[in-house]
């Protein structure tokens, strides 16, 4: 249970996108169609478990004036794998949002992850963290990139999903929106917090 | 078209009409966190403006004599960018410390920022993307800094007013930053279609 725990932090408690609000760019960015958005959580696990795993295994012998540099090598390398991977299984989506499955390396959470918890903590709970963080944020940007696809194309994942009557808000899915839905999820977030610190 | 055209074209399109924060989201840390007050913003515009060209020099040299012609771009050109520029803005920061204590201090707070910034690795990104030349890359470097001094100096004129207005109690804190970000980029949206 304490095991599950580590996940469960991750995904609700510490949520890395809502609560943290780090990692926002690429949400931003990818959340205008559930195919990217589903692309690029694949690859955040693929760079964020592993690279979790590794820095973790490492971490007795990591010096700790050069752990910066290190944690930037190990993750490269594994966002080197992942981009050659959606490249040659993905190809479509891959051309659409190269620029930012090339920029995870610099993601916020991921650097952050090993930083604030790898490097303190055993294979097994910083593989769970990984796993836990891919969650929440896979979770946060799915379900923006939902809103997004179903509300500005009528579509889900290229599917149509309502009717060929309903009038599609393109809006929706051109860069504004994504500010306004990170706005609006932002405001929710603080003024639920407010409320939660007032009843105290 | 002639080059000199070709150059301005990359200047424009890639300043305002692909401005790097409001159309394309990269940098969006320091663009909501260092926008409360003009002169951070402006701080931290500058030394962007520098960093940028002068990196993205470097991961041109490196792309096209290195990595192309030993084969080896698919594979090492994640790694060897953020490395080389990470290290890059290090020397700087250790360079103008020294050198120009004057600059150093203006500057100084906000390059340690920039290292881990996505902004300066997309750039070298995109330039190498777009198989630009060097001249070509300098300008792209220089149009996308200017377009991002541009949204901060925006922004952040715009959030000293808030300070004085009425924001919904929803909205209060970081979440009419968002917002406001949203109209400002509607705005951007409309230089779309400038250049065919």
């Amino acid at each position: 249970m304490k095991k599950l725990k580590i996940i469960w932090d991750a995904i609700i408690p510490n949520n890395p996108v809502l609560i943290i609000a780090i990692g926002l760019c690429s949400v931003i960015a990818v959340s205008n169609s559930v195919q990217s958005a589903l692309l690029m959580t694949l690859v955040f696990a693929m760079v964020q478990v592993p690279s979790n795993v590794i820095i973790s295994a490492m971490r007795k012998i990591i010096p700790n004036e050069l752990r910066v540099p290190i944690f930037v090598t190990v993750i490269a390398a594994f966002t080197t794998i992942a981009a050659l991977l959606s490249q040659a299984y993905f190809n479509a989506i891959y051309q659409i949002i190269k620029l930012y499955i090339l920029l995870v390396v610099v993601n916020c959470i991921i650097i952050g992850r090993a930083e604030a918890y790898a490097y303190h903590n055993g294979v097994v709970d910083s593989l769970l963290d990984g796993i836990g963080n891919t969650i929440g944020y896979g979770l946060v940007l799915l379900s923006i990139a939902v809103v997004r696809e179903l509300v500005g194309k009528g579509s889900l994942a290229g599917f149509q999903i309502l009717p060929e009557s309903y009038q599609p808000m393109l809006l929706m899915v051109l860069p504004p929106a994504g500010f306004f839905m990170i706005g609006i999820l932002t405001g929710a977030i603080e003024t639920y917090l407010r409320n939660k610190g007032g009843k105290k | 078209m002639s080059y000199i055209a070709n150059l301005a074209k990359i200047f424009v399109s890639s300043a305002v009409i692909n401005n790097i924060i409001l159309i394309q989201f990269l940098g969006l840390c320091s663009y909501i966190g260092l926008t409360n007050e003009l002169s951070s913003a402006t701080g931290m515009s500058y030394a962007v403006i520098f960093v940028t060209v002068a990196s993205s020099i470097l991961a041109w040299v490196i792309d096209n004599w290195i990595l192309i012609p030993t084969g080896l771009q698919p594979a090492l050109q994640i790694t060897t960018f953020i490395l080389v520029i990470g290290s890059f803005v290090g020397l700087v920061e250790i360079y103008l410390k020294k050198a120009i204590p004057n600059l150093y201090r203006a500057m100084g707070i906000y390059l340690p920022l920039i290292s881990t910034n996505c902004l300066i690795l997309g750039v070298t990104f995109i330039n190498s993307m777009n198989n630009y030349d060097l001249v070509e890359s300098i300008f792209s470097a220089f149009g996308i800094a200017f377009g991002y001094m541009l949204a901060m100096i925006l922004l952040a004129g715009i959030r000293q007013r808030l300070v004085n207005s009425d924001v919904p109690e929803f909205f209060k804190g970081k979440a009419i930053a968002f917002m406001v970000s949203g109209i400002l980029s509607l705005a951007f949206l409309g230089f779309s279609g400038m250049i065919k």
